[in-house]
């Protein structure tokens, strides 16, 4: 261990780090444990009060948007959907992309590569309008569908998948083709077990990204049916104790995945084993 | 690329299917649409289309505003990066000190990344509201602090809000790359060179150079399109129209003053920005650096 300065020192540092971190969501948390009416004659609370169990409900059940034709709860299955079908198809899709970049001799294997990597440069928020128009053609607004595929393509993951297969000796391929193996039974037995920790890795990493969209879902959706959390905060009616309540409910899906699945995600993008 | 591949056979089609089908129906249809949009101008009713060369570029050049967004966009991003840049390495830095506790130090530093921009927006709205915001009495306090009239004021409030997430980014990839330097080099330079603050910025410093460009690029692009989030959910512009950054404004115009063709204009130029920005980067930068 080599150190640059003492240890108590950084100590301080990262906990003074860890502070700013947590010290505001800790203030939401505990003050929207508390009656509206306190927060509004005293600020922001650091104590629990005794509120949570129906302020939480209350939100979760009953509170909605403009219309009340919605409750958080509904937003959460929103979100939910969303981010698994983002997840999902991106992941497989890239997947199999980056397959056919890396393992198959294909001459405007260049031309694919670019088609697919130059869309980093245009992403959603500098084509949103004519998105949206390209949706309304295709009858799907106000739909998951019209949510999840729209962002389902991502040139970042395929650029992942593309690196990762990259590092795989040739050998495997090799020994698979003497195996008798086809592109099928490559991919399925060999390539997709082989990418365990980076399939987790990028489904994590697209989750979140899908979970945490907000100008899409705003835009796609006029029916609070397919209202998600990250947009319905803002849409949100009712008192300021169920909106802090609410906030710190939207955040405990994607903060938990990262905590929960740390590991596989540190480990997937900066590929060390 | 791989010496051993599979010969071109018709299953590539299928296994490219998905992606490519989404990209072309999603993402290069709409962009072309961007273009036809920028080049044209589209009557009140919407029923004619005319071909009007440069000049929705014209009257986006001609419009102040646009100027205000693009001085704010610069400024914005330019901060963003310097603050979650310094802070993330700090933090990285000692992380990588300590013997005790390095992993519970990662994960309590690192889940704000999580944490969606518009959500983070909404929690800032609560310090900074003039009711029982506390950053808000705090700098009322100390200067005067009034984001609703103050444009530096407004600025602090942004760069606050939009800082906070980052700094867990710049965290994990400092962290990263510090970790990958390899001891011996290290060792090497505590016999050359006995302060360490010293070798720090001589040996170790240089060493991270790649993961800094690359962290320069992740927080400009952070930057310019993913604070909308914060941006709408905070300020709205505010004091009038000084915060708004370039997206934000482009679909401003687009959305609440139905000008298409300005928007796509707007895209464009920001297209433009980003890939000179990319090209800077692979061409200027990546030639300059060190890597191990």
């Amino acid at each position: 261990m080599i150190r640059y300065f003492s240890s108590n020192f950084s100590h301080l540092i990262l906990l003074i780090g860890i502070f700013i971190m947590i010290i505001p969501v800790w203030l939401i948390f505990a003050s929207s444990t508390h009656t509206a009416s306190i927060i509004n004659t005293q600020g922001l609370q650091f104590f629990l009060g005794d509120k949570f169990l129906e302020n939480y409900t209350k939100v979760l059940l009953y509170e909605g948007g403009f219309f009340k034709e919605i409750t958080a709860l509904k937003m959460f299955l929103n979100s939910f959907l969303m981010a698994t079908g983002v997840a999902f198809l991106s992941v497989i899709s890239s997947l199999m992309t980056a397959y056919v970049l890396v393992y198959f001799r294909v001459k405007y294997a260049t031309l694919l590569f670019w088609i697919i990597f130059i869309t980093i440069l245009v992403p959603l928020e500098l084509r949103i309008f004519p998105t949206y128009s390209v949706m309304s053609t295709l009858n799907l607004v106000n739909s998951y569908w019209g949510l999840i595929i729209p962002i389902s393509a991502s040139a970042i993951a395929t650029l992942f998948f593309r690196q990762f297969y990259k590092t795989i000796p040739d050998e495997l391929l090799e020994s698979a083709k003497l195996d008798g193996a086809n592109t099928w039974r490559f991919f399925i037995d060999f390539l997709v077990p082989l990418s365990k920790t980076m399939i987790v890795a990028m489904f994590i990493f697209m989750f979140v990204f899908g979970y945490n969209q907000y100008l899409w879902p705003i835009l796609v959706t006029s029916s609070e049916q397919y209202w998600t959390v990250v947009m319905g905060l803002k849409m949100m009616s009712g008192s300021i104790v169920n909106k802090f309540a609410f906030v710190i409910m939207s955040m405990i899906p994607p903060v938990l995945i990262i905590i929960v699945l740390q590991k596989y995600f540190i480990k997937g993008i900066f590929q060390d084993k | 690329m791989k010496k051993v591949q599979f010969k071109s056979n018709y299953s590539q089609y299928f296994f490219l299917a998905p992606q490519l089908g989404i990209l072309l129906i999603f993402l290069y249809w709409p962009i072309i649409q961007t273009f036809r949009d920028a080049f044209t101008m589209q009557d009140a009713f919407g029923f004619g289309r005319q071909f009007v060369w440069f000049d929705n570029f014209l009257f986006i050049f001609d419009d102040p505003a646009y100027f205000i967004a693009f001085k704010f966009t610069i400024i914005y991003s330019f901060v963003i990066t310097l603050v979650t840049g310094a802070i993330g390495l700090l933090l990285a830095v000692n992380a990588n000190n300590v013997m005790h506790g390095k992993s519970a130090y990662k994960t309590l530093l690192i889940w704000p990344y999580a944490i969606a921009p518009a959500v983070v927006g909404v929690m800032a709205n609560y310090f900074f509201s003039e009711r029982f915001g506390l950053l808000y009495h705090l700098f009322n306090d100390l200067w005067g602090f009034n984001w609703y009239e103050s444009v530096f004021d407004s600025y602090i409030y942004l760069i606050i809000a939009g800082s906070w997430k980052q700094i867990s980014a710049n965290f994990i990839f400092f962290l990263a790359g510090l970790q990958a330097i390899q001891k011996s080099v290290i060792e090497a330079s505590i016999i050359d060179c006995k302060s360490s603050f010293r070798r720090f910025w001589t040996i170790t410093f240089p060493l991270l150079m790649p993961t800094t460009f690359f962290l320069i690029i992740i927080n400009i692009t952070y930057a310019f399109f993913d604070t909308f989030g914060i941006i709408d959910t905070t300020t709205i512009g505010a004091p009038s129209g000084e915060t708004r950054t370039l997206v934000y404004k482009a679909y401003m115009d687009g959305f609440r003053g139905l000008d298409l063709g300005s928007a796509g204009a707007q895209s464009i130029m920001m297209m433009l920005i980003v890939l000179v920005i990319t090209i800077f980067q692979f061409r200027y930068i990546e030639g300059k650096i060190h890597y191990n």
